[in-house]
């Protein structure tokens, strides 16, 4: 058999597991294409959780009581652990989490845009959980079932904690409407501010979405960008009619025939803006990201070090 | 419980409290900052145990004085001056080796003093102790190991880690002070004599110094007075930015 004979079994084999809905582990053939698609994705969403932490970390010395300190360090502790499991599940794939790293810094690889609006109140805190970690929800719950083993197992476990982030997140929202006049504004702001943003990460219309195609074909990824932004629209809609805020969205509306609401269109040239680097806050998590990372390379040369003189004192008395 | 005990306890509760509060508000800035993501979790762990620690003494505290202050009262709707945490607690966190270096200090402090108010004949007091031991525990051996790695690692860790030694040695002092409140608990079987943990901890910590080849500084200089609301300078900025959200809408739940 040729080379080219072999690849084509091989992409068959491919083809006929992915269509039997079995999941790819990392020791199985796959195309070069695929794999590179899934590196994006993973570690784009690696960094999303690790960038994620700066715009609540921001808000952790500041938190209004110590019950809230608590939630929002553990939830941030989540995010951390999240940023490991899907680093790990990157690896597995054949990149290793310095390169990822590299490609973080360098700008080349993204994280989610929602990181590149700013924290500005204690009611963005509770935005974020309810609206961000909550449309972010939608996606990973179609991802459980996403092709890749190692990456549909992290999201199940990843689901699971993600759930909970959004409710702490809505019920500071609901804290803050049912509270004083000042509390309830904050809320409002809150929510207008991140309404937006949130719809756009669901990315780009179908018919505009660069990776979509395949990404479906392979089952990486498992529904459409605009599938899943109406699901997060449908759902968020109750949501803020319970908190008694006014929608962000002038022309949302029930269109009883689609069985879904109808809205307005999101602004795209913001959504492009950002993604290009140009948002509020894209130089800065970047900045903070390397100044850690720049700062902490003594403290992993001395682990080298430590370990190096360690083991070759082990080799001495062996 | 007598009124002078009680008095006492509550005062007790409070200082205990402010040591974790104050001491978890600074662990907690090291959060997205630390050198890579597993020390983000580790750092954000161990903020948790102390804000959680903070919460069970100053919820004790609120139950005693019973006239309707919560723990956030405690927390947020006080001064510097009217703060009664140990110096150590509130230093800046500065680099990696000094925050290391702060912590294993305490975590041989508490690893000695916590099985010792497990013994309180205060119940509260006795059953947030048995918790916070095993906590402690885990945060001993990640501050024991760090110190290791860094003061026999590369010749830059080596000396940020002794500088981080020298300038911290003098707040240890206090740690092991005891004023008449402390004294009459102790006497009371309520309160732990610190006295009797000095020479233990001093054990410990020169020990884990020396296999880190880093020298004990001497024990000349000492700087005391948290105990009494008499700070450093970086208490202020950090209520400052602790309290600013709460105190700006007053009377708010959240």
């Amino acid at each position: 058999m040729s080379s080219e004979e072999q690849t084509s079994l091989q992409e068959q084999q491919f083809m006929q597991k992915i269509n039997a809905e079995e999941k790819i582990e990392p020791k199985d053939w796959m195309p070069e294409k695929y794999r590179k698609n899934l590196i994006r994705q993973i570690s784009q969403h690696a960094h999303s959780e690790v960038i994620g932490m700066q715009p609540e970390g921001n808000f952790l010395t500041r938190a209004p009581s110590l019950r809230r300190k608590a939630i929002l360090l553990s939830k941030i502790q989540d995010e951390a652990g999240h940023g490991l499991y899907l680093y790990s599940a990157a690896e597995t794939l054949g990149i290793s989490r310095d390169e990822m790293i590299e490609a973080l810094q360098s700008g080349r690889a993204k994280y989610a845009s929602i990181f590149n609006y700013p924290a500005l109140t204690w009611g963005d805190m509770g935005a974020i959980g309810w609206l961000v970690d909550g449309a972010a929800i939608v996606n990973q719950v179609s991802l459980q079932r996403t092709s890749y083993g190692p990456y549909a197992r992290g999201m199940i476990r990843i689901c699971k904690e993600e759930s909970f982030h959004q409710r702490q997140g809505y019920d500071i929202m609901l804290t803050l409407a049912n509270g004083t006049s000042e509390q309830k504004a904050m809320a409002q702001d809150s929510l207008n501010r991140f309404y937006w943003p949130a719809l756009m990460m669901f990315g780009p219309h179908d018919s505009e979405s660069a990776h979509s195609a395949k990404s479906m074909e392979w089952k990486i990824k498992r529904e459409t960008n605009d599938d899943l932004r109406q699901k997060f629209i449908d759902q968020t809609a109750s949501q803020i009619e319970f908190l008694g805020l006014e929608h962000p969205d002038k022309e949302l509306k029930w269109n009883e025939e689609r069985g879904h609401y109808d809205s307005g269109e999101i602004d795209w040239e913001e959504f492009h803006n950002v993604i290009a680097g140009n948002g509020h806050c894209n130089r800065q998590r970047l900045e903070h990201h390397i100044k850690a990372h720049e700062e902490g390379a003594w403290v992993r040369e001395a682990l080298v070090a430590y370990n190096a003189k360690k083991q070759a004192k082990q080799a001495e008395v062996a | 419980m007598s009124d002078t005990i009680k008095d006492a306890t509550i005062e007790y509760a409070i200082r205990l409290g402010d040591d974790a509060n104050v001491l978890g508000h600074r662990i907690s800035e090291w959060v997205s900052r630390g050198p890579f993501l597993e020390e983000d979790i580790a750092y954000a762990n161990v903020a948790l145990d102390y804000i959680g620690r903070a919460r069970m003494f100053y919820g004790y505290a609120s139950e005693l004085t019973n006239d309707g202050r919560t723990e956030d009262d405690f927390a947020y709707m006080r001064d510097d001056r009217q703060y009664r945490n140990l110096l150590l607690m509130e230093l800046p966190k500065e680099d990696f080796a000094y925050s290391q270096v702060r912590q294993l200090f305490i975590d041989i402090y508490y690893s000695l003093f916590l099985p010792e108010l497990v013994k309180s004949k205060d119940d509260t007091l006795a059953a947030i102790a048995a918790k916070a031991i095993k906590e402690t525990r885990y945060h001993l051996r990640r501050s024991r190991d760090w110190v290791l790695r860094l003061g026999d690692g590369t010749e830059e860790s080596h000396r940020r880690t002794q500088r981080a030694v020298d300038s911290l040695w003098g707040y240890t002092h206090e740690m092991f002070e005891l004023d008449d409140t402390e004294q009459l608990l102790a006497d009371s079987g309520i309160g732990v004599d610190i006295t009797q943990l000095r020479d233990e901890w001093h054990r410990q910590v020169s020990a884990i110094l020396t296999e880190a080849t880093l020298n004990i500084p001497e024990d000349g200089w000492a700087v005391r007075g948290g105990r009494i609301g008499y700070h450093t300078e970086n208490l202020g900025h950090l209520l400052t930015e602790m309290q600013f959200v709460h105190r700006s809408y007053p009377g708010c739940q959240w």
